[in-house]
């Protein structure tokens, strides 16, 4: 009942002991390995064998970040939270399980929410990655975020910018929510301080539901 | 009437103290701007990883860390654990490795090769006998007063006899601990960190670094905290893992990254000590208290955790107790929000709510009857807080007496619990500056854990100006600024509001007396409201707050503002009711919350928005420790069991129902100034809970958290008693 959000992985080794990144490694990363992987691995890998592994070592891959593009030279166990946050320095996703539980790392790819922390950066190519600072335009408030404010949806705020993109992606798919939905649909997000409550009744007010002014 | 000159505004004068006000910060941390240390990225910057001991209690026999030097991308390997060091819990630092990425610090760790010799260790804090008999366990106090023996045989007293506890959960704060170090030169040092202290960071690493022979002057070091991911008492210092990254970033000539994976979070960055006891607790038959006595045992780890404060809030007039340490090899116990006073308020609560099913009396009767051996300054206020409660709670139509006797499998139940703290406000020096342009200026080395702490000075300083919130700028979150105490123990709304609302009150009579000559008037007939300087016996001799700043030609006003400081502007000790509505099906055994209803004092209140939220944050919070929230140790291996967020369990947005926060304002609360807020509304929910949980199933589940094969397993035994 827990954890309701669709995910990126649906079989990762986080059973095994193997780490992810010894998994990956490992394994290197097939053509079918993955979900959201697709052809786009495949044409933009580099002249690589006809097998379909890439890496270990670096290879040259682009990502579409908030519209614009990104050259990077990356070893495909880099993950795409690990390439927003340490190599573009865009901070808004956090990371805080590291293993696909908390959704801290919330971004959205071609507009659905996923964890970050849990996307290859090679997997993310061809998809239109958008992280929190691609939603609030010249410093311009969202709605879902103007709500945030307005209903105190946040205390310490590390895992607002996670909460904010999976409340802004639900809502692009749900505009009438209730209450109960929104305990089923928003449960992949962990907040420590406790500000469930407040985020409850900014996702309504940002619908324009009754109930949540 | 207001008779000292920095008393608080008397009530109806108080303009924006006391409103629901947006926390300021707000729209930098919903839009994802607000940099953590974590999101601290200086150029150059290597990411440290740590080397994690295996074992819960073992000797190092060698260390090589050749290997990992040798890898490409490695800048800097440091030994923390030499060979022949004794290890006191599985996840303790070995050695520390800085690298140019994440991915080849993590393989460098793996390069690192360790030899241990196990020794044999002890995790189970549950079975005092087991510890008794396994020799791990110190005495831990042990205090009488009146005569408990001859109180429990009066053949006249109720006698309840239980077992109640709450086992180690961590903090988990969603930004782990750790720090960014940078040495701009080879004697200056920046800190980044995770931290409730930033003043007395440079203090905490120079100490450090000196212990491990870097020289560096306390001087030449400044700590930085703009925005901390969560702290609840686990961040007081920079620890170890903070000393080693300014010793990495010294060795690698680089700024280092060092912040705990989730798994070293879970195991070593912070532990709430676990408390048991077993209670006996008598009462005359009209339901006055008579005894106490109790027995308790709990874990801080390797050290003792102290004692939870028994029996609680109430004090009998025969009351014995003795404490036990359980000398356990797991990481250390840290101040969790509340020290020992979510243990002593369920062992206590609990029992008392027990002792009434026994004596066939409401617990909110039971309670009220008893108020008298509350703390006579809450007596009052615990009245008041169990009435509003019961009322808010419809408590007389929807109370029922122990075992919900209604058919069919869900079974529902109400309980009670009432709590305390102190709150005083800590010891804080704030700059109040006033530039000829009009531009306002609050600066003090406080932080803001997510509490309103900025909010609070912006709004203090704001409403003794007389201007606008947004016209304020609060800058804390440095080393740099003027000294203001930790975060902890609910002791920063009191101590930075006092701080800044002397130096306000100063700032703005300065400028009253730059401006009263050309108003023709003197500077006490002046007033500061409504973006302007007026006269008060001649409101017309008025200029706007810009015009009468620019009266300052070149001179800019600075003040200091202090606590502890002149007239009464704060105090300490709260008092707190709450009461939880759940259902159990009997069948699953889960329980769930449908409605909690917190009544809460704490003087004046600044921000009622932000007070507010801290209150249901603390009843989310209650929810998790109460229901999901247990730090699982492995017996046979000594190693915890779910370090991560998965299976350590936090609530998520749907695990509880409906929240009512009421807080007491007004007379007798407001005239009491500033107290804090952080600590006390956690306190109350574990003993709330489990009274709910065995007023709708007619048993007593003994322990938090109150899982469903805890449940179950209260109820087979129940239908066998």
């Amino acid at each position: 009942m827990r954890r309701k959000k669709d995910r990126p992985h649906k079989a990762g080794p986080e059973k095994s002991a193997l780490t992810r990144r010894d998994f990956l490694k490992g394994a290197g990363v097939t053509v079918s390995g993955g979900i959201l992987v697709g052809s786009t691995v495949a044409s933009a890998a580099p002249p690589g064998p006809e097998t379909g592994f890439v890496g270990p070592g670096a290879v040259p891959i682009t990502l579409r970040i908030n519209g614009k593009s990104h050259k990077l030279n990356l070893e495909p166990r880099v993950t795409l939270l690990d390439v927003l946050r340490d190599r573009l320095d865009l901070t808004g996703a956090k990371k805080v399980c590291d293993r696909a539980t908390c959704g801290a790392c919330t971004v959205m790819l071609d507009r659905k929410p996923v964890y970050a922390c849990t996307v290859l950066a090679i997997e993310a190519q061809g998809h239109d990655v958008t992280t929190i600072e691609g939603l609030a335009q010249d410093g311009k408030l969202t709605p879902v975020m103007a709500a945030f404010v307005k209903h105190d949806a946040q205390q310490c705020g590390f895992c607002t910018p996670g909460f904010v993109m999976a409340c802004t992606a639900y809502l692009e798919r749900e505009h009438n929510p209730t209450l109960e939905d929104i305990g089923k649909n928003l449960g992949g997000n962990i907040c420590r301080c406790g500000t469930y409550w407040g985020v409850r009744h900014a996702v309504l007010e940002a619908a324009g539901v009754k109930g949540g002014a | 009437m207001a008779t000292c000159k920095y008393d608080w505004p008397s009530e109806g004068q108080r303009g924006l103290i006391g409103e629901s006000i947006d926390r300021i910060d707000g729209p930098v941390k919903s839009s994802g701007r607000a940099k953590y240390t974590y999101d601290t990225n200086p150029p150059g910057r290597l990411i440290a990883k740590i080397l994690q001991c295996p074992h819960a209690h073992a000797k190092i026999k060698s260390l090589d860390i050749s290997a990992a030097q040798k890898l490409p991308g490695v800048k800097a390997v440091l030994v923390v654990k030499d060979a022949g060091s004794e290890i006191q819990w599985a996840g303790d630092e070995i050695a520390v490795v800085a690298a140019v990425n994440e991915e080849i610090a993590e393989d460098a760790v793996r390069q690192i090769k360790v030899e241990y010799e196990p020794l044999p260790h002890f995790v189970v804090d549950e079975d005092l006998q087991k510890a008794q008999a396994a020799g791990r366990t110190k005495e831990g106090g042990e205090s009488k007063q009146g005569d408990p023996d001859k109180a429990f045989q009066d053949p006249d007293a109720v006698v309840s006899e239980g077992l109640y506890g709450l086992p180690v959960i961590t903090h988990c704060c969603l930004e782990s601990h750790g720090s960014v170090a940078q040495w701009t030169d080879a004697k200056t040092l920046k800190t980044w960190t995770s931290t409730q202290n930033v003043t007395g960071g440079p203090g905490q690493f120079g100490q450090g670094l000196r212990l491990k022979n870097v020289q560096v002057d306390d001087n030449n070091i400044e700590t930085i905290c703009e925005y901390i991911g969560g702290g609840f008492g686990s961040k007081f210092s920079p620890d170890s893992w903070g000393i080693e990254a300014a010793q990495l970033a010294k060795m690698a000539g680089a700024p280092v990254r060092l912040m705990l994976d989730r798994d070293a979070e879970l195991k070593m960055a912070g532990a709430r000590p676990s408390a048991y006891a077993r209670v006996r607790v008598a009462a005359k038959k009209d339901g006055t208290l008579t005894a106490w006595d109790s027995e308790s045992w709990g874990t801080g780890g390797v050290g003792p955790a102290g004692h939870p404060p028994l029996p609680y809030v109430l004090e009998f007039p025969n009351s014995h107790w003795k404490h036990t340490e359980v000398l356990t090899n797991i990481g250390g116990a840290r101040a969790w929000r509340a020290p020992n006073h979510p243990q002593a308020c369920l062992i206590t609560m609990a029992a008392i709510d027990d002792l009434a099913a026994k004596l066939e009396m409401d617990p909110i009767e039971l309670l009220l009857k008893n108020v008298n051996l509350a703390p006579p300054v809450l007596r009052k206020a615990y009245t008041d807080e169990l009435h509003v409660a019961a009322q808010l709670a419809d408590w007389k139509k929807n109370w029922h007496p122990r075992g919900d006797k209604t058919p069919g499998h869900i079974k529902r139940g109400m309980g009670v619990s009432l709590h305390t703290w102190g709150g005083r406000g800590h010891n804080s020096e704030c700059n109040v500056i006033i530039r000829p342009d009009g531009s306002v200026t609050v600066r003090l080395g406080s932080q803001d854990l997510g509490t309103g702490t900025r909010t609070v000075i912006g709004i203090t300083a704001a409403q003794t100006l007389g201007i606008p919130l947004d016209a304020v700028k609060v800058e804390i979150g440095d080393s740099k600024y003027p000294p203001s105490g930790a975060s902890g123990g609910s002791t920063t709304v009191g101590g930075v509001s006092n701080s800044v609302r002397r130096g306000a009150v100063d700032a703005r009579d300065e400028l009253f007396a730059a401006v009263a000559p050309s108003l023709g008037v003197q500077p006490a007939d002046l007033e500061a409201r409504d973006g302007k300087i007026q006269s008060k016996s001649d409101p017309s001799k008025s200029l706007t707050w810009k015009q009468a700043c620019a009266k300052l030609g070149v001179k800019t006003i600075q003040t200091t503002g202090k606590n502890p400081g002149p007239c009464h502007l704060g105090d300490s000790g709260v008092g707190g009711v709450q009461i939880a509505d759940v259902s159990v099906d009997t069948e699953t055994g889960q329980v769930k919350i449908n409605r909690m209803i917190a009544v809460q004092d704490c003087g004046l209140i600044i921000d009622m928005k932000t007070a507010e939220s801290q209150v249901y944050g603390a009843m989310i919070m209650g929810v998790c420790y109460s229901l999901f929230e247990q730090k699982v140790m492995d017996e046979t291996l000594g190693i915890m069991l779910n370090p991560n967020m998965e299976f350590y369990k936090l609530a998520t947005i749907g695990d509880f129902g409906e929240f009512v926060v009421h807080m007491m304002t007004g007379p007798g609360y407001d005239e009491r100034g500033v107290i804090g807020l952080g600590e006390p509304p956690v306190i109350s929910p574990g003993a709330a809970i489990s009274n709910a949980v065995a007023n709708a199933i007619g048993v007593r589940v003994p322990t938090l958290p109150l899982t469903p094969d805890k449940v179950l397993a209260a109820l087979e035994k129940g239908a066998m008693a």
